[in-house]
Order: structure tokens, then sequence, then C-alpha cells
């Protein structure tokens, strides 16, 4: 049997993070009642002239400069005509000849080790609108609240040869683009889609093979499985003597399989031209230099701080720093708390063993710092023991109970009053003769059995150091 | 009193003095517009009641310094392509018969801050795509010189109710000289400012890169006031281009002595009639004896002005009147199965022959495998052309020609034949394609009557400088 590689290149629309629309004033929060965020330039009403957010331009730098980009100096808008009731002026303004950016690209990681991933081009565009279906009525209604949405799309070299580079390309995107802070990047909301490019050859050939495109996609999980049946299904074609169609091609998570929209013949021509009613921009260097300074701290930068400032070694920082919520809960509650080790500590171990558990994304992870700060707070008062932290630990992050609330209606807070303990030492001693005995014959592993059982006996809200002395103290006067 | 008589500013000033009120304007003026409509058909709407509203105010705005231009209280009309808010703006077009704009031009924010009366909106080709006035659907206009005839196009309702006396001033739009061809037929003065003077804003688009809001009045000093009113840099349009000041009626002086003016021989070459060539010649004559230096010169590649014209205009005017889709205001068609057929349907009923007919060059024009035979072929003669006039400007202030090559055309003589009306665009068309100011102005009589006018082409925001000689021109034609 022939041996085949699979061939992907992605082109990925994201959202950038502006408050206002990329050609008018309205505003780009996502939701809102249907037609609540519009005006009659977003509408494309006759007459209504573009005027671009200056905002767009340099949240497109800077993710630019962070992909190692060259920026074009003199880039212009340009026209792509087609008609859809989600495009009111029944063409995109969008960059076609000129683009922002070019010539850039991305290191991954994967499994395999590192590669590089190029960059061709980052170009500017306006969002459309949505279509809205009212099945009561049989209605197709458009809601125009995403219309000049400003876009950035990242049009990647076709470098990528697994579903799993795929995913560590879109992370990194992921990465870069919410350190810069010029998107959110939430796939479910729509504000980072992925339209796959996929074909196959035959292991060492020279020439690509005919490639398909999957529009849309809108999770990693998809994604992989959308690599995985695309590949499978364009490979099974050539085996039985077929040949690949280039087409656009629809993901159908519940069927498992792409479907066919629409083939090269079908395929629309947009008539390009440069749009009219913007001038060409006007970028200088000392623009670019300025954007380049407000840059904020990317990840390199955080982890060599997070080890210099706060000792955090250099596995631990890149693990936290490895998603930018993660990173900014882990700076917040520093400062809250002023114990950066402790901090995290708690990242570093019960933060990524629930996110495991739960099959949670770190950048979706939902932990309020002032709750982990309290929680720290507990115990460097002593008021709880670990055990019992760990315990408040998981309940603030499945359901983002009030820490202090927790253990007081839980009667969690530790036992001060050592009469208690002395009376639970005396059982535990009385109970565990033959431990007692292996103590003084030399078994220090009888110790450890010995406060078990006592914090078991205190019923785990015993101070753990509390119960060390006291307990040495009643062997010894044995 | 018969306002017909009157100029613009002379109407302002009997305002400013009280010897007229402004609702006495405006009422006397849409009494002629009421007498005379049935023989022209300048108007597409006629604003009676809001006008007569407005005018109250004006005048309590007048009284109490608000309205302090020179052309407070003049009622005026308002080419069908500018926006005025809650009035229908349709384009000459059955596909925005009844659209609405919820917003106002900004010249329309302009012309009301100057304390001006709108009384009407003109008539016009589709879209402005034509040079006829024959094109909209509404019906034509006649044109009030001779009404066997057309009055040119497309701002050919504005022209006609200035030469009717049914509008004492009147916003046009000129993409390829639809505000100075209809002038030149019905023997008013008419203006095209430097793109990017006006703002576009409210202004709807036909050829995007061409468009240009300009002014249309029976004279040169009414129509500079106007303009200045109209001018200005706009936040609301990227591509307005600011400028220090705009008092066009500074330039209102007779001198012209020393200025320097050519004359491209191209221009009189075959295609222009002997009447038009004869008067535009001695126009040329009289700007020598007042002192100008005239002289003839060669103006390259005008030649490909008419086709790189119509591949730029027709390309962008593709995409422009594509959101006239059915889908959200304007025309929808009745009876239609799924979204491609109330496409088709609305877009087939909704509009005419030759909105279609320039939507298909467009289109062909950009489409995949033809793009640079035909539209980047055509920017590079745009570019050609402008360079060519920016070398004429080292040598002369201003470029003299005529406007038409003939006087105004039967009606239904020009549509059956869509080459041939095209190239009746030749001396019009380069001037949009540069980017240039220019002004038309009546400079003789043909035999059977109808106004010949010859064109004044300054440099880019060279205003001042076609104003003063069109001034001095119009006074010594005059005297």
């Amino acid at each position: 049997m022939k041996d085949y590689e699979v061939v992907i290149g992605l082109e990925v629309h994201v959202e950038l993070a502006t408050k206002t629309k990329i050609f008018c004033g309205c505003s780009t929060e996502f939701g809102g009642a249907a037609n609540t965020h519009c005006c009659p330039v977003c509408m494309g009403m006759p007459g209504t002239l573009p005027v671009l957010n200056k905002r767009v331009v340099e949240f497109a730098i800077a993710a630019g400069l962070a992909m190692g980009c060259e920026i074009t100096g003199n880039a212009k808008f340009d026209r792509k005509n087609y008609f859809y009731p989600d495009l009111p002026k029944a063409y995109q303004i969008s960059q076609l000849y000129l683009p922002i950016c070019r010539n850039g690209g991305i290191e991954i990681e994967t499994e395999t080790g590192k590669k590089w991933i190029g960059i061709e081009e980052i170009h500017m565009e306006e969002d459309a609108g949505k279509l809205v279906h009212d099945p009561l009525n049989d209605l197709t209604l458009v809601d125009y609240n995403r219309c000049g949405v400003p876009l950035i799309e990242i049009v990647s070299a076709p470098d990528m040869r697994f579903a799993e580079e795929v995913i560590a390309y879109l992370k990194k995107l992921r990465l870069i683009l919410k350190y810069l802070g010029v998107s959110d990047c939430k796939m479910q909301e729509g504000s980072l889609r992925a339209d796959i490019n996929l074909s196959v050859r035959e292991t060492g050939a020279e020439e690509f093979g005919t490639r398909t495109e999957m529009k849309n996609m809108s999770s990693f999980k998809a994604i992989a499985r959308a690599v995985a049946g695309e590949r499978k299904r364009q490979i099974d074609v050539l085996l039985s003597g077929g040949r690949i169609v280039q087409e656009t091609r629809r993901w159908d998570e519940s069927e498992n399989k792409s479907i066919s929209m629409r083939t090269k013949e079908d395929a629309h021509d947009y008539r390009y031209f440069p749009e009219p009613d913007l001038v060409p921009l006007e970028i200088t260097e000392e623009w670019i230099k300025e954007i380049k300074a407000r840059e904020p701290e990317l990840r390199d930068a955080k982890m060599a701080r997070y080890e210099r400032e706060f000792g955090i070694p250099a596995y631990d920082a890149a693990i936290i720093t490895g998603a930018k919520k993660m990173a900014d809960i882990f700076e917040e509650t520093v400062v809250l708390s002023g114990k950066p080790k402790e901090v995290s500590n708690w990242m570093m171990v019960e933060t990524m063993r629930l996110l495991k558990e739960t099959e949670t994304d770190a950048e979706e992870l939902l932990l309020e710092p002032g709750k982990l700060a309290a929680l720290i707070a507990l115990i460097e008062e002593g008021k709880i023991n670990r055990t019992v932290a760990k315990e408040v630990f998981e309940q603030i992050f499945k359901k983002n109970i009030d820490p202090g609330i927790y253990v007081k209606e839980n009667g969690l807070l530790m036992v001060q009053d050592d009469s208690l303990l002395k009376e639970a030492i005396v059982r535990v001693l009385e109970a565990n003769a033959q431990s007692v005995e292996d103590f003084r014959g030399g078994k220090d592993r009888a110790f450890g059995f010995l406060v078990g059982q006592t914090m078991k006996e205190m019923k785990g809200k015993a101070n753990p150091g509390k119960v060390n002395e006291l307990l040495r103290e009643a062997l010894e006067i044995k | 009193m018969d306002i017909t008589k009157l100029t613009a500013l002379e109407l302002a000033g009997k305002i400013r003095s009280g010897e007229i009120s402004v609702a006495e304007a405006v009422r006397a003026q849409l009494d002629v517009i009421a007498e005379k409509e049935k023989d022209y058909h300048c108007y597409i709407t006629i604003l009676e009641e809001e006008a007569l509203e407005r005018a109250g105010e004006v005048q309590e705005g007048i009284r109490t310094g608000r309205y302090t231009s020179p052309l407070a209280g003049v009622p005026v009309a308002v080419k069908d392509n500018i926006c005025m808010k809650g009035i229908k703006t349709t384009c000459g077009s059955k596909i925005l018969e009844n659209f609405r704009p919820p917003y106002d031009a900004t010249a329309m924010e302009k012309l009301y801050e100057a304390g001006m009366v709108v009384v009407g909106k003109t008539n016009m080709d589709e879209f402005a795509m034509g040079s006829t006035t024959e094109t909209s659907y509404f019906g034509a206009t006649r044109n009030p010189r001779d009404i066997s005839r057309v009055p040119g196009g497309s701002s050919g309702g504005s022209a006609a109710a200035v030469a009717a006396g049914e509008a004492l001033l009147a916003l046009g739009s000129d993409t390829g000289g639809s505000i100075r061809q209809p002038s030149a037929f019905c023997g008013v003065v008419g203006i095209k400012p430097t793109y990017g003077t006006v703002s576009r804003y409210g202004l709807i688009a036909y050829a995007s890169s061409l468009d240009q809001i300009g002014v249309i009045g029976k004279n040169v000093a009414d129509s500079a006031a106007m303009l200045s009113v109209i001018s200005g840099s706009d936040a609301r349009d990227s591509t307005s281009v600011g400028q220090k000041e705009y008092h066009y009626m500074e330039a209102l002086g007779k001198d012209i002595s020393g200025m320097r003016i050519g004359i491209p021989r191209g221009y009189f070459g075959g295609g222009l009639s002997e009447e038009v060539k004869s008067e535009v010649l001695s126009a040329a004559q009289m700007f020598r004896e007042k002192g100008a230096v005239v002289e003839e010169f060669d103006l390259e590649a005008v030649d490909y002005a008419v086709p790189a014209y119509y591949v730029i205009a027709c390309a962008e005017a593709s995409s422009n009147l594509s959101r006239y889709d059915g889908v959200k205001y304007g025309f929808r068609a009745k009876d239609y199965e799924g979204l491609e057929e109330m496409y088709r349907l609305s877009r087939g009923e909704g509009f005419g022959q030759e909105a279609k007919r320039r939507m298909m060059i467009g289109a062909f024009v950009l489409s995949s495998g033809f793009y640079d035979a035909y539209y980047n072929k055509a920017l590079k003669v745009k570019t050609v052309i402008k360079r060519e006039f920016d070398r004429a400007f080292l040598k002369y202030d201003l470029i003299l020609g005529p406007t038409t090559p003939t006087t105004a055309l039967k009606l239904g003589e020009s549509l059956p034949d869509p080459l041939k009306m095209y190239l009746g665009d030749i001396y019009t068309v380069s001037v949009n394609l540069a980017g240039l100011p220019a002004i038309s102005l009546p400079c003789g009589q043909a035999k059977n009557g109808l106004p010949i006018a010859l064109q004044l082409i300054g440099k880019p925001f060279g205003e001042k400088q076609i104003i003063r000689a069109a001034y001095s021109f119009e006074r010594g034609w005059a005297d």
C-alpha cells in the first residue's frame, strides 16, 4: 500500500478586541438584541462611507510584528464582491493586493519537536452579519450586529503535516494574540475561526495534491477530527482510483464527515478591485516603533521575570505562562497574597490536576484570584491545614465558593484547643500499642502512622505542626 | 416680485434688508415651479410643505443672527442622489423609489447651516448614468431653451430648474461631466470642484473615485457663493481634502491680465461642431483682449479618456449598485421562489437599461482573467492623463476648451446609440479622471438659439483661478 502525507495550510479569522467597529463608531460587543449595534455606515446604506478605525491597523501591525512579519507601508483596502444577505453592501472591504503584513512565521512545539510554520500574510477586513432562521414563521432574518466587526485573517504557508501541528499552531497563535491583547480568541463566540486547506500526496512527492477547504472550524476537537476525517476521505478517493476535486467542504460534527458545499466551477469570482472610498495607508517607521513600544509583556519576558522576581523555576514559569489566563490569574493572586511561590504551587499542582480531570482548556480557566488569595491567607493564618485547603480549592475551582464562608459552614477550621488534641493523642496511643512499640524500637515510619491516626481522630482539623509536637512529647513521656 | 429676474445673491440681499421675507421668496419660487413644472419636469419631489415650514425657521434665524451666509433664505434645488433625511431620495431609479434615508448628506447639513431652503429634489439619469436625463425612471426632463431637446445629464433636472427659473441655485453631482454638460446645454453656470473639496458623505455613489458634488447657478457669482457653502473637509469622508479656506467669492474680480491659458489642440478636432468651435475660439480671443496669455498646446492621451472613464466608472458602479438587492430597503419583486430569484427579479425589475448595461460592463472588466486587460489598463491611462495635466499646469494657470462637442440634442436621439452618447463626454471625463476643478459657462449661441458653453479647467484646488477667469469673461460677455 502507498504511503500518504497530509499537507495543511490554515486561514485563521480573528475578531479584534477594539471597542468600536472597523469603519464606524458602533460597538463590537458580542451579543446584544438583534440589530442594535449598527448604523447607516455598517448597514451599507446608500451614500454612506467607511472611515478606518486606527486601532484596527495598530492591532494588525502588533500581531504582524509578534509573528515576525514585514509591515506593508502603503497597505490599502480592496473590495471583494459577492451577493449574500448578511453582507449589506454586497462587497466586503478586505485586502488582496497590498495586505498589512507579509512573510512571517512562528515556531510551534509538538511531541516530535520544534517546527517553523510560515505565515504568508495577515490582512484586515470587516466581518459580515448573521442569518437567523425563524422556524416558527419559516423566515430567514438578518442580524447586522456583527457586521463591520474588525477581523484579521492570518494565512499560513502549507507547512503543517499532522493534526497535532495544526492544534499546536492554533494554540500558539491564540497565545500570541491574547498576550498582545488584540483578541479574546473565543472560539465558541466565533472570535477565532479557522478554515483548513488540506491535500494529500504520496510520501516523498514534490508536487502538492489538489486541496479542499473546510470552512469555519470552531473547536480544537472538531479540527482534529476534521483533519483525520478529510485525510482519510482523500486517501480513500485516491486509492480507489478517483481524483480529488478542488472544492469547499463543510465539516459536519454530528456526522463526523465533511460534506461538499461548492466546487471550483461554481466558486465565486470576487471581482476584487481597490476600495475607492478609502485612501492608501501611510505606515511610517515611527508609527511602527510606537506600536512596538506599547507592546505588552509577552510570554518570554514574563517567564524570565517570574524566575527573576519570584524565584519560580523555569519549568513552572513555562507552564503558568502557557496560557494567558493562567498568567493573569497568577499575577493578580500574587499581588493580593504577596506569596508568589505559594500561588505558583497552587497553579502547578492542583490547578493543573483539575484542568486535566475536567478536560478544561487552560485559557477557559475560571478561578477568581481573590478567592485563591483568601484560601492562601487561611493557610497562612493557621486556620486550615493543607488537606482541608485542597478540598476547599477544588470547591473554588468547580463551584466558585467563597473559601471563608465554606470552611465555617462545613466546620473545617483547625482546632486550636491543645487539650482536645492531647485527649485525641491519648486515645490514639492506647489504640495503637504496637506502633508505639515499633517507634520506640527505632522505626521512624511508625511515627508517621501515628500522626496520620491522630489527624484522622481530629477529623483532619488539627494543625499538623502541633500534632507532631504534642505526639512526640507524649511518646517521650511514655 | 418676480424672483426669476433676481440672482440668488440679490434675493438674499433683499431678504436681509427686509424687503422680502423668506416665506415670500419660497412661496414665489414654489409658484414658479407650479406654473412651469408641467412643461419641463425638473423635479422628482417638490417639498412645498417642508420648504414653507423651514422658511419660518430661517427667517427667525436670520433675525437672531444665526444665519449670516450671503445666501441665507435662498430657495435651492437638490439633485435626487444627495441624501436628505426623511425625504425620498430616489436616484432617478425604481429600485429606490420609496427610499427615505435616515441621515443627511454632509452637503445638506452645510446648506442648512447657511440658512438655505430646499424646495425640491431634482430629476436625473438613473444613478447618474446618462447624459440626457432620459434614463430617469420618473420620465425625461425637457430643456427650457427648447422643449424638444434634452437638458443634458445626469444633473439635467438641476440645470433645467435653474434655466427655467424653477430654482435660483441647485446642487448637482459630476462623475464624468454630469454638472458641466447639462449646464452647457441649458445655458447656465456649473462648477465641478476638485475631487475631495466637497464631502461625498450622503451622495449616493455611482463611481466613487470620480464623483463630486458641485453647484449649478444662473451666474458665476451665485455659483461661487454656493460652492463656498458646501465645501470643506469631512471626517466622514476619507477622500475629502481640507483647504485653508473656501472664500471663493474673493476671486470675483475682473482682472485676469497675465493669466496663462492653454488650449489643447486636440480639443478642436473631428466631432466638434463648427458653431461650438467658432464660439469657443472667439471666447479665447476675448481672454486675450483682457490681457491673458492664450496659446495652443498638445495634451496627450486625451483620446483614451472616454474608454478609460467608462471602464473605471462602470467597474465601480457594478460594485456600488450591488447593495440594491431587495433585502434591506428599496424595491423588492413580488413573486419569487428563494433567495436567488428574489435577487434576480428585484434587480431585473428595479433597474433600467442603462444602469444594467453599465453594471454588466463593470462586472466584466473586473472579472478574473480580464482585470489586467481592462480595469488595470484604465487605471494606468488615468495616471497618464493626470500626469499630462500636471505637465500642462507647469506652463498654464488654466485650460480652456468647449464643454460639449455639440449643442443640446433632440429627445430620444441619444439612447439608441449609447456609444455615440458616451463620445459626447470627450471634454468632460478627463477632468474627473485627473480629479481637477472645472467650470462650464455660456459663451455664445447657435443659430437655432441653443446655448454654447466653454469649459475652464483648473489646477488641483485652483477653484479661485477658474472662478476669477469665468467671472471676468461673464462680465465681458454681458457688457
